[in-house]
């Protein structure tokens, strides 16, 4: 670095007023066919890099990120399973030797020695020699170590009931029914609709939950007069205006007109 | 233009070493897939750091939506997923980004050791690459209960169960995980903070160092 006497600043700045050269290094000295990394190589990886970002996408549209139900912490028969990396980890603690009395062990000891031993690697390995057949212990123990973090977690996602899982996580709509609102009262002397989805409109002997789907008033209305798939129209007894209300009733998720039900969300139990 | 922009900046701030220091350097030919495509396997680290920044910039914007209390949390998260434009792609790009960044850390890290390049003078580049293992693990265990779902819910039971079977120090750090002797609220509100603030905050400093010892090195030399 030039200091002292002669230097001239870019205005009373600490930049030295000096032009730059602005061209690449040379590399040609380097061995090999050393390439530049910019702009030539980085072009390409940001290539390579937009094909892979397009498979990603696709892959998150085409799987959605699951959810289940919200957090019911009374609910102890739930079987619990971490995501799919910690696998391995979980698979080990269900073992005797590190269960129970033991599960110091393998909470603890095995992942504490592991990840020591990962971690002090270049100490507990200090040769010169890089190539993996020249220092056999080493890559013996990593290759254990791989085997044995593949066989826990297939051992783990072999054992796990999934129907199960996929049960016990699932959003119920948990559709809390005004028996106070008139559309129910109103509901209560249709006979022939109680006949098919029961008394508390939930679904019966012969219909589904009322209000399992999204429809709003009109479509419920038209349902009810012109039936739809089994379920047969005109059954509704009854004023053109007490039609309306039950029907609005419904398009409500058995609220009252206003409160609850169209914000899609079919959660309603805070 | 673009020149006279540069050359404007560069009289003022003198620009040109600080990106020469970042962008100018060498592709070796042994790293260079063009030249041997076995060497694919030195990609893994940048395609961590891909997703990394994939991760960083989705969580940003689920935190637009994201409410971090209890009553809140879920309903949050069910309303992205369902009813905002996009949300399902964003929640989706953050939760495979998730797997994606363990597998291609793992990766990157299988290369790392097979080719020995851990050893003088890379050690504490190696150092530094374990630690950010466990930031990312620790981001994956924080991020999994954020939904409240009943996955999420029960998972961090179990985890915080683990952390307490440690002696000595297991009661205290799964204390102070979980904010107090029930999972609930605080824990939530912790686990959000550990996730979007304490971690990534490690995690950027950690790839400070890790990218500047690479510079300051160089990759390592062919086998
Ligand atoms: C967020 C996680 C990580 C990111 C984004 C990352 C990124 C990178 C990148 C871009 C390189 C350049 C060479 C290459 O791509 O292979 C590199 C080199 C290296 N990484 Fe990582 N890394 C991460 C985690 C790790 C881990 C977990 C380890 C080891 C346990 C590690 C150890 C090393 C070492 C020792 C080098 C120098 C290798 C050489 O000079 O050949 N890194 N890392």
């Amino acid at each position: 670095m030039q200091r002292g006497k002669g230097l001239k600043f870019v205005g009373d700045s600490r930049l030295v007023d000096r032009k730059k050269q602005n061209i690449p290094k040379d590399y040609s000295e380097y061995p090999g066919k050393t390439e530049a990394f910019w702009p030539n190589f980085l072009l390409r990886e940001w290539m390579v890099g937009s094909v892979f970002l397009i498979g990603f996408l696709i892959l998150t549209v085409a799987h959605p990120a699951p959810l289940e139900r919200v957090a019911d912490p009374m609910d102890s028969g739930y079987i619990p399973l971490p995501d799919w990396y910690f696998l391995f980890l979980y698979q080990l603690l269900k073992y005797e030797f590190a269960a129970g009395d033991y599960t110091v062990i393998g909470a603890v000891v095995i992942p504490g020695i592991a990840f020591g031993a990962l971690l002090l690697a270049p100490w507990i390995d200090p040769g010169k020699e890089r190539r993996p057949q020249k220092r056999p212990i080493g890559t013996s123990l990593m290759l254990l170590a791989v085997v044995s973090i593949i066989y826990l977690t297939w051992e783990s996602v072999d054992e796990h009931d999934w129907e199960a899982a996929e049960q016990q996580g699932e959003i119920v709509e948990d559709i809390d029914v005004d028996e106070s609102a008139e559309g129910y009262e109103i509901y209560q002397s249709q006979d022939s609709c109680i006949g098919c989805h029961g008394g508390d409109m939930l679904g019966g002997a012969a219909g589904p939950n009322i209000f399992e789907s999204d429809y709003d008033t009109e479509q419920v209305i038209e349902i009810i007069e012109d039936g739809i798939g089994e379920m047969p129209g005109g059954q509704f007894e009854g004023s053109d205006e007490e039609l309306e209300t039950l029907a609005e009733f419904i398009a409500n998720d058995g609220q009252e007109n206003g409160n609850g039900g169209d914000d899609g969300n079919g959660n309603n139990d805070e | 233009m673009l020149q006279k922009i540069y050359d404007w900046l560069d009289t003022r701030l003198d620009i040109t070493p600080m990106w020469r220091d970042i962008a100018d350097h060498e592709v070796p030919e042994h790293v260079n897939p063009a030249h041997h495509f076995s060497a694919f396997v030195y990609c893994f680290g940048g395609l961590t750091f891909f997703v990394v920044v994939i991760q960083i910039l989705s969580g940003m914007f689920l935190t637009m939506y994201y409410v971090p209390d209890i009553v809140h949390a879920y309903e949050s998260v069910y309303y992205l997923q369902n009813e905002v434009t996009h949300g399902m792609i964003v929640r989706g790009m953050h939760h495979w980004g998730a797997s994606l960044v363990i597998v291609m850390m793992f990766l990157h890290t299988l290369r790392v050791f097979f080719t020995g390049s851990y050893k003088k003078p890379r050690e504490l580049n190696w150092v530094v690459g374990v630690l950010l293992f466990f930031v990312v693990l620790g981001l994956g265990f924080t991020g999994y209960l954020l939904p409240w779902d009943m996955k999420a819910y029960f998972a961090t039971v179990v985890g915080l169960e683990i952390a307490e079977s440690a002696p000595i120090i297991g009661g205290f750090a799964s204390t102070l995980l979980a904010g107090g002797e029930i999972i609930g609220a605080q824990t939530l509100a912790r686990f959000f903070a550990i996730h979007v603030f304490f971690l990534p905050g490690a995690l950027l400093g950690l790839l400070g160092a890790h990218f500047y010892m690479i510079r300051k090195q160089g990759i390592s030399g062919p086998l």
